[in-house]
């Protein structure tokens, strides 16, 4: 109870601290000192402290299980394992919304502390507009969102959480989503301050350029979290949906993407110096635009949050409030560089870049307008309309071939102007990867063409940057690591697709299935009882065509607070495959509706992103060592 | 100005989007399907509840009157409560009550029947959903209003309350 | 024991053994099941859901298999029944030229910027 207290009011002190250091900030823009005022600093420090304390203070609520506390009440319960009850501290809305003002004061904090070489005007406006953007929050979690409301009669028990999300993939993947998915709110607020002082240059970039890598970095983990998750618990054997939700953390993951190849020639060039802030700018507001799909009620999910239209305007207004804001500044401000400098050659470096942003923007428009197109016709004409993953796959799959033969071509490039270096080893790679490609592909499916293309595409880049390895050219390897990393997704991806095999059927425990040379053999099954459930776990024996056995356990899970079954699924994985079995009840039957799939490649998509994140954890650390 | 211009598109675009949003809030997100046009009912052969025989629609629908389809169940909690509602409009004499049993236990419903009432001139069984979907229906209680030209002109999802069976004597006058 | 175990497995070969030549049918069956939507879950196709409405229309769509409907055929009932809303693969007519084809046009239009960025009097530098 104390706690409530406590944390409620650290979050009015923060906010009521917010206008304070608004002020103090102000004043201390136009003094006369060359560096910022150090009350700046220690005020933006107290400001994360209010936050942790609230934070921490819903935390040991939930720990406490302090069902006078309504955010408590409604998501958790006695019986939950501990680290569950902690987790679901940000599981919910409420919290997650302290999860947002913990890694806005964070990292604003931490902007302050790490850039100190940078000019003071730039450093105090970037807080400032930080500001603006906390106070919001702040705003909008003390008036619709209060996570430390009070209940009167304490309720004895809890309503408990969807045991589908107590899951230990989940429980960090929003942690480390918002470290990205918050985190472009610096990039935002930077480029905001740097346009009013015109300070969009080269420097500029090399600042901005480690904020950009750290936000991108957490994204794509966090993303990758996300999907981890609902592959192990969700659908059967699925890892992205294209539900709105995931739309929604993909967009800014775009847009951070195409920013941070636009840096990398703003660092050397002063050019596309327009683009670059509007691309930060569309990058928050983007994660911003998720926050209100997501919490407003207005998408339909699997996974959106309480639906509550008073929210939703809340978000909607301060969003359109931050866009309006932001346009203005940009506008008002901008000054466009010698037009002379704006114009590249065709065949360089920069131009590649151009052309990485074209399929970026042309890939975030197929999500962006995907996701919002129903809303929009529901509204005019009142019709529905459903926007699933065929949608998606067909306007982005084609595009994808030029993309990743410009991005096998493109890093080879010079800067400014060049001719590609080493043509014929280029298009002696290129036939390998089509003959390659050819040999696999045709024993496997019948949609020759467009595989063929698309996998050649792929191993193409894949090549390329694994010779780049080889050779050990290691003046650009972060980019070569991160490119191969793109080029084993994708190949993990279609060839997961492609080679992947389920068989669905009913059967009885003691029953035999046998198919293809391979067999299923039901065992057993036992029942076991856990803190907040009973399951019943079946002894599955497959034996494949090599007469190998393998043992799997799928489970079903009777949860008692709320009562919800769940079905989770027993997953083997290799190097080489997964082996995925799941088991539902079937309705008065005393048959078990199985699904068994053979998924290959699947831990290569997930290796494929952490190599992603390795090489841009790579460039971060770079300019360190150079030094 | 190229500036100018672009800045009217963008302030335009926003705008647009902005009133965009702030209507599609109101909206309801659960999905009712509307009757544009007057389907015609589905041509079915179903189970009758009591006798097990099997029944053609043409015989169910044969008569020269108003009908109305309820798709109920006994595990069904809103059935319950629309079920006095049915009964009172069962005595109505220009319609006709067809019950379709959905995905239910032959038990437990007749005796939902014995304890609160049977409103239906036509009991039918729908124990795989498959024939609720003929109607274009998917949960329960649904319950559909056919005309004399045996045509569905209404649809109610959710169980009925006053003000639908007000609606539905005026339709069947 | 080992009688009824020889009885049991032959039993089910047979039963399943129309299955293998099915192959198709069920990967087909797979993918229509992928687009359709479920209509009482949030978000879920009905491949992906075990509710009541979800098995249903399992049951449907693979009786309309069995009686020889092609997938589009398939789709066109549902959509008969339920409206667009049920299908997730969005038809192109009146209601979605604009999605389908608005990315498109925004991709030639970036394309045509890039054009004019690229390919100027200048081209030497």
């Amino acid at each position: 109870m104390l706690a409530n207290q406590i944390g409620y009011y650290s979050l009015i002190l923060g906010l009521l601290l917010s206008v304070f250091l608004c002020g103090v900030s102000i004043k201390d823009l136009n003094s006369n000192n060359k560096q910022i005022n150090q009350n700046v600093l220690s005020l933006s420090f107290l400001q994360l402290v209010f936050v942790i304390v609230s934070f921490l203070s819903l935390i040991l609520s939930f720990i406490n299980s302090d069902f006078s506390n309504e955010t408590v009440f409604n998501n958790s319960h006695t019986t939950k394992p501990l680290f569950y009850k902690i987790s679901g501290t940000w599981g919910n809305h409420e919290g997650s919304l302290l999860l947002w003002l913990l890694v806005l004061t964070l990292f604003i904090f931490l902007f302050l502390i790490k850039s100190k070489e940078q000019p003071k005007k730039y450093r105090i406006l970037t807080l400032l507009f930080q500001q603006i953007i906390i106070i919001g929050f702040f705003l909008f979690v003390l008036m619709t969102s209060n996570p430390f409301n009070y209940l009167f009669p304490i309720p004895n028990e809890g309503l408990g959480l969807n045991p589908i999300l107590q899951d230990p993939a989940l429980a960090i993947h929003p942690p480390i989503l918002y470290l990205g998915y918050v985190g472009t709110s610096i990039i935002f607020s930077s480029s905001l301050a740097a346009v009013t002082q015109n300070y969009i240059s080269k420097e500029w970039s090399q600042h901005i350029k480690k904020w950009v890598l750290l936000s991108w970095i957490f994204l794509t983990i966090g993303i990758m979290l996300g999907s981890i998750w609902a592959y192990y618990e969700l659908g059967w054997g699925g890892f992205w949906f294209w539900d709105p939700v995931e739309n929604v953390s993909l967009m800014p993951w775009l847009t951070l993407t195409a920013l941070l190849h636009c840096i990398l020639v703003l660092e050397r060039r002063a050019t596309l110096t327009s683009w670059v802030v509007i691309l930060s700018i569309t990058t928050f507001t983007l994660s911003m635009c998720g926050t209100f799909l997501v919490r407003s009620g207005i998408l339909n999910s699997v996974h959106t949050f309480a639906n509550d239209p008073a929210r939703g305007i809340f978000i909607l207004i301060f969003l359109f409030i931050l866009i309006a804001l932001s346009l203005g500044i940009f506008f008002f401000f901008h000054k466009e560089n010698n037009k002379d400098s704006n114009n590249f050659f065709w065949l360089s470096r920069e131009t590649s870049i151009l052309i990485n942003n074209w399929f970026m923007m042309y890939f975030l428009s197929v999500v962006l307008i995907g996701t919002v197109y129903p809303i929009f016709l529901d509204v005019i004409s009142s019709e529905k309309i459903s926007v699933g993953p065929p949608f998606y796959q067909k306007l982005i799959a084609p595009f994808l071939i030029p993309f990743l033969l410009f991005m096998s071509v493109g890093p080879r490039l010079k800067w400014i102007k060049s001719k590609i270096e080493n043509k014929k080893s280029l298009i002696i790679t290129f036939i390998i990867s089509v003959m390659l490609t050819f040999f696999i592909v045709k024993n496997l499916t019948t949609d020759l063409l467009f595989y063929t293309i698309l996998i050649s595409a792929a191993f193409f880049l894949f090549f390329t940057t694994l010779k780049e390895l080889f050779i050990k050219k290691f003046n650009n390897i972060s980019q070569t690591v991160a490119h191969f990393g793109f080029s084993l997704l994708i190949l993990s991806i279609l060839f997961n697709n492609i080679l992947s095999s389920e068989i669905i059927t009913n059967i009885k425990i003691g029953e035999k299935y046998s198919y293809d040379k391979s067999e299923i053999f039901f065992k057993k099954i036992e029942e076991r009882k856990e803190s907040n459930f009973n399951s019943i776990i079946a002894y599955f024996e497959i034996k494949d065509e090599k007469g190998k056995i393998i043992e799997l356990n799928p489970e079903i899970r009777i949860y008692d607070q709320p009562v919800i079954i769940t079905s989770e699924a027993d997953i083997k994985t290799t190097l080489l495959e997964d082996k995925f079995l799941v088991m539902n009840l079937v309705k008065g039957n005393e048959y078990f509706n199985i699904r068994y799939q053979v998924k290959p490649f699947m831990i290569w998509i997930w290796i494929s992103i952490l190599l992603l994140s390795l090489g841009g954890s790579m460039s971060l650390f770079k300019k360190r060592y150079e030094k | 100005m190229k500036n100018k211009s672009s800045l009217f598109i963008i302030i335009t675009v926003l705008s647009f989007c902005f009133v965009i949003f702030y209507k599609g809030l109101n909206n309801s997100n659960t999905y009712a399907p509307k009757i544009k046009d007057k389907k015609n009912i589905p041509i079915f052969e179903a189970k009758d509840f009591n006798s097990s025989a099997y029944l053609n629609s043409e015989k169910i629908f044969e008569e020269d009157t108003f009908y109305i389809v309820n798709i109920w169940a006994s595990w069904c909690v809103p059935c319950r409560t629309e079920h006095p509602l049915l009964m009172e409009l069962s005595k109505n004499q220009s319609v006709k009550l067809i019950g379709l049993n959905y995905r239910d236990n032959s038990n437990n419903a007749k005796k939902f029947i014995n304890e609160f009432g049977n409103p239906y001139s036509q009991l039918i069984v729908d124990n795989e959903g498959t024939l609720s979907v003929e109607f274009g229906a998917y949960g329960v209680p649904e319950t559909f209003i056919i005309d004399k030209n045996k045509k569905i002109i209404r649809k109610f999802i959710g169980p009925i309350n006053k003000e639908i069976v007000e609606e539905i004597k005026l339709i069947i006058k | 024991m080992k009688i009824l175990k020889i009885f049991i497995i032959l039993f089910l070969s047979i039963g399943f053994s129309h299955l293998k030549s099915d192959e198709k049918n069920d990967v087909l069956k797979s993918k229509i099941l992928k687009n359709i939507r479920c209509l009482i879950c949030q978000g879920q196709s009905v491949y992906d859901s075990e509710s009541e409405f979800a098995s249903s229309i399992k049951l449907i769509v693979d009786r309309k298999i069995e009686e020889g409907l092609k997938e589009e055929q398939i789709y066109k009932f549902l959509r008969e029944k339920y409206g667009d809303w049920v299908i997730y693969n969005p038809q192109l007519n009146k209601n979605t030229y604009v999605l389908w084809l608005l990315p498109l046009l925004l991709f030639l239009f970036g394309g045509a910027i890039i054009y004019k960025k690229t390919i100027s009097k200048n081209n030497k530098i």
